[in-house]
């Protein structure tokens, strides 16, 4: 089995994310950026499969930035064994993004795609069905466990009732949610490697994908400080509160 | 308060104190760049901040303990010791021919420092392996190399160094341990103390290096020899045998570093303990040096490790205590302490100190391996004497500085601080043993004032100082210049007076030795600082524009306080030498 998966670069989950003067998005000069975390249990999901001998090849694809190439070397890291970079400096929807896939998928021929289940600098939660859709494959959403299970594949799901299992034929593609692993640590040898495995970098015109936003962000804002709460004299008063003010009773 | 490794900070000195670009271009790092730097040091950080540092305060209040005659180390322990060996960390400088990644000492004092930062304990574990690996590489056989070289290198098998008896402390040469010939081997008597990872579990085999007397050789330093002493013998493919006749005994109750566990040691209590000569009979203290030498930059790292570590915990306090107005402020709002102009005095000084004790280090760093580099005969020694020369600093004085500044760690959080719950108090009683072990500071500072400048009539200190006299400065503001140059000129009066005093007297070379000590490395530090500001004013990021405000606040507001020893070390001295010993009885 040959396992696409798809990683972003992002905003370091640490980080306190500010808003740019103008309004017009999220301040990114100057900080620390890092592989998304969902796509970090994407790359360690493709790693364990890899492990379990149900995997022969790990390629990993990231489309943004010339410095997306140190994400990529990370999951290299991690032990992917190859990187396409897609290089694009303007930020991309996620239907341009499940299109790209689409043409490396259609490129590579992989039989299992697995990625975050979204970013967490755009929360769209959108890209992976999005690329089911446009290649007509199953889809296995928030995935808290995968097996192999014969010719096809046992996907967990975390929905609000609680837990769904589905079975995919295969090609598929896997989203996953947190709980699916625990992202191993790169180890000093594999970071070594990493620098030694290839990586090729492409632009969108070779997949012949209009990367244009079709949606226009008018403003951007922190949210609302905290207001200073009151107290309350009586729970009579906070009855009423609650439902007239807060109209949540 | 976790610990975030400064993986900023660190690459910035790497490049520019460290010159990482330059030491990459040997040969022997060929298949190395500049590329690497960021990924090795972003995930070590991982490892450190997350598995390391949260174990740091239960290594405090649950520390190792001897049943049974095994030490029991701190739970969790062990399991982050075995995922810092699976990481391949313990490897990273060390030579490819044993297993080694072979990347340069610099880059390792970077990640050498998040582990002692993170957890301090833990860390002395594979410093200590790592010192063991310098002296076999240097000294051993190569049966012994084979045999031992690569389990360690990996981390598999941990090293202890066993110096310290209870008569013999700083003066090694009144060891009693002996070593009498045996056939092929040796076979060990005698009790060592104080001997750090005697015994623990993290790994199937401990390899003892032993400073012994050889029966026969005469009672001085020249009867000396290093041995290596494994805890379990090592058969011809390769597995573990019998045990050897080895022991912890007991564990000594300490003020800090608890999850570190420093044991009394048997040696040969049935006539059993078989040991192997590492290097020739009588060159035991040299051999050790080389060990000592790696090891003390290494402690001196624990001390920068210290100053972060206690900086980052006091500015998380500092920003959430609220407590006051604002002098001169409108009285309505009370603000975070770190708003008080005293307060930013103390977290100003800490963070200062540590980056400056951290270009200190990492310079020396730079300097093993342009030692091991070199090609150039000259180069080579003349990097050779500066690694030497910088040693007895970067451990006197960070280890020294490390104890100030965790004690400033603490006056930051006010009551809170002198709570052990805080953990706070924890960075102080741990940072206290640094000026003891590996030498202590005051055989430092003599180190430094006989050794490296007294001996050779002052050449290399005059050589350093005309280095630093000709620093081009001019990108550095007025004030700067001034401060640099001021102790720069103080630092040389210092220097060419004490060339002038008589030498038959030394005693009053031995009473400065310590403020001369302080006093070079904090103007040494201060020329670091002024190279890394320097890089750093061409850069408009928040990173770098910060940094020069932290090297220009050590330039101007605390190097000039080493200027302060020059009339102590000129003269303040002279009373001691009409104190005898019952000038003492009051
Ligand atoms: C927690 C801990 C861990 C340790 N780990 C190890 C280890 O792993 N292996 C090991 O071998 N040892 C270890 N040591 C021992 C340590 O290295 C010694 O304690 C240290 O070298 C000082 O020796 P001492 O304790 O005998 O002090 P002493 O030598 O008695 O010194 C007492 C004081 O006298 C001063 N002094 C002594 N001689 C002179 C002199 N000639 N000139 C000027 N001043 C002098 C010293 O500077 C010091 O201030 C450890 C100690 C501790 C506490």
């Amino acid at each position: 089995m040959k396992i696409l998966v798809a990683v972003k670069r992002v905003l370091d989950y640490n980080v306190k994310a500010r808003v740019k003067s103008d309004q017009s998005g999220v301040d990114l000069s100057n900080v620390k950026m890092s592989m998304n975390p969902f796509c970090e249990i994407a790359v360690e999901e493709a790693v364990r499969m890899k492990e379990k001998g149900l995997a022969e090849e790990i390629i990993t694809v990231s489309i943004g930035p010339s410095q997306a190439q140190e994400t990529l070397r990370t999951s290299l890291a991690m032990g992917a064994d190859r990187s396409i970079l897609i290089e694009i400096d303007e930020n991309v929807e996620p239907l341009a993004v499940a299109k790209l896939l689409k043409g490396v998928v259609e490129k590579e021929s992989p039989n299992l795609v697995i990625m975050g289940k979204q970013s967490i600098d755009g929360d769209n939660n959108q890209t992976g069905q999005m690329l089911a859709a446009l290649l007509g494959w199953g889809q296995g959403t928030f995935a808290s466990k995968v097996e192999k299970d014969g010719d096809q594949l046992k996907v967990t799901r975390e929905v609000d009732g609680g837990l769904e299992t589905v079975g995919l034929k295969l090609p598929a593609v896997v989203t996953t949610d947190l709980r699916l692993n625990e992202p191993r640590y790169a180890s000093l040898p594999n970071i070594m490697k990493a620098k030694k495995k290839p990586l090729d970098t492409m632009a969108p015109s070779d997949f012949g994908v209009d990367v244009s936003p079709r949606v226009v962000t008018l403003k951007v804002t922190e949210p609302p400080k905290r207001e200073a709460g009151i107290k309350v004299e009586s729970v009579e008063q906070l009855v009423d509160k609650l439902q007239n003010e807060a109209k949540v009773i | 308060m976790s610990y975030k490794p400064p993986v900023q900070d660190m690459a910035f000195v790497l490049k520019h104190v460290a010159e990482m670009e330059n030491l990459l271009a040997y040969p022997a790092y060929e298949d190395f760049d500049m590329d690497i730097v960021d990924p090795v040091l972003e995930e070590a950080a991982k490892l450190a901040a997350n598995v390391w540092a949260p174990l740091n305060r239960d290594g405090d209040t649950d520390g190792a303990k001897l049943k049974d005659g095994q030490v029991k180390t701190t739970p969790g322990f062990k399991d982050a010791y075995l995922q810092y060996v699976a990481g391949g960390w313990n490897a990273l400088p060390h030579n490819p021919e044993f297993g080694g990644q072979g990347l340069p000492w610099s880059l390792s004092m970077a990640t050498n420092e998040m582990w002692q930062a993170a957890n301090l304990s833990l860390g002395l574990c594979p410093l200590l392996t790592q010192a063991g690996i310098e002296a076999l590489e240097h000294h051993g056989s190569d049966h012994l190399q084979k045999t031992y070289l690569e389990k360690l290198v990996s981390g598999e098998w941990a090293g202890t160094m066993n110096l310290t008896e209870p008569q013999a402390g700083t003066d090694l040469a009144a060891i009693r341990t002996v070593a009498k010939k045996d056939g092929d081997h040796y076979l060990l008597q005698g009790q060592k103390i104080y001997i750090t990872y005697g015994d623990h579990e993290f790994t199937d085999n401990i390899i003892h290096l032993v400073l012994a007397k050889i029966d026969g050789l005469p009672d001085d330093n020249s009867g000396l020899g290093l041995f290596l002493v494994p805890k379990f013998f090592v058969n011809e493919d390769g597995s573990l045998g019998d045990r050897n006749d080895v022991w912890p005994v007991s564990l000594e109750h300490k003020l800090g570093i608890h999850g570190s566990p420093t044991c009394v040691m048997a040696y040969g209590d049935k006539g059993e303990c078989v040991a192997y000569l590492v290097g020739k009979e009588g060159e035991g203290l040299k051999n050790m040096f080389t060990m000592m030498n790696n090891a003390r930059i290494s402690v001196g790292l624990q001390g920068v490790s210290m100053m972060e570590r206690a900086y980052q915990h006091a500015v998380h306090y500092a920003k959430e205590r609220v407590q006051s107005f604002k002098l001169g402020g409108s009285s309505d709002e009370r603000v975070a302490i770190i708003e008080h102009a005293d307060v930013k005095r103390m977290l100003l000084t800490m963070k200062a100190y540590a980056d400056a004790g951290r270009a200190l280090s990492y310079y020396a760093g730079a300097q093993l391996d342009r030692q091991n580099n070199e090609a150039d005969a000259d180069k080579k020694k003349a990097a050779a004497n500066r690694a030497d020369f910088l040693t007895p600093l970067v451990k006197g004085w960070c280890t020294d500085m490390a104890v100030e500044v965790s004690s400033i760690g603490i006056q930051v959080h006010g009551g809170m601080g002198f709570i052990e719950e805080t953990g706070a108090a924890q960075f102080i009683r741990d940072s206290r043993i640094l000026p003891i072990y590996e030498g202590t500071n005051g055989i430092q500072a003599a180190d430094f004032m006989f050794r490296k400048f007294l001996r050779d009539q002052g050449t290399e200190v005059k050589k350093y100082i005309a280095e630093m006299t000709a620093a081009d400065l001019s990108a550095m503001e007025a004030e700067t210049q001034q401060a640099l140059k001021s102790g720069l000129k103080t630092l040389k009066e210092t220097t060419e007076w004490l060339l002038k005093q008589d030498m038959k007297d030394l005693d009053p070379f031995a009473a400065s030795s310590t403020y001369y000590l302080k006093m070079f490395a904090s103007v040494a530090a201060g020329f670091l600082m002024a190279k890394l500001a320097i890089q750093a004013k061409g850069d408009t990021s928040p990173f770098a524009q910060n940094k020069v405000k932290i090297c220009r606040y050590y330039i101007e507001a605390l190097m000039p306080q080493a200027s302060g020893y020059a009339p102590v070390i000129m003269g303040g001295q002279s009373v001691l030498r009409d104190m005898e010993q019952h000038s003492f009885d009051s």
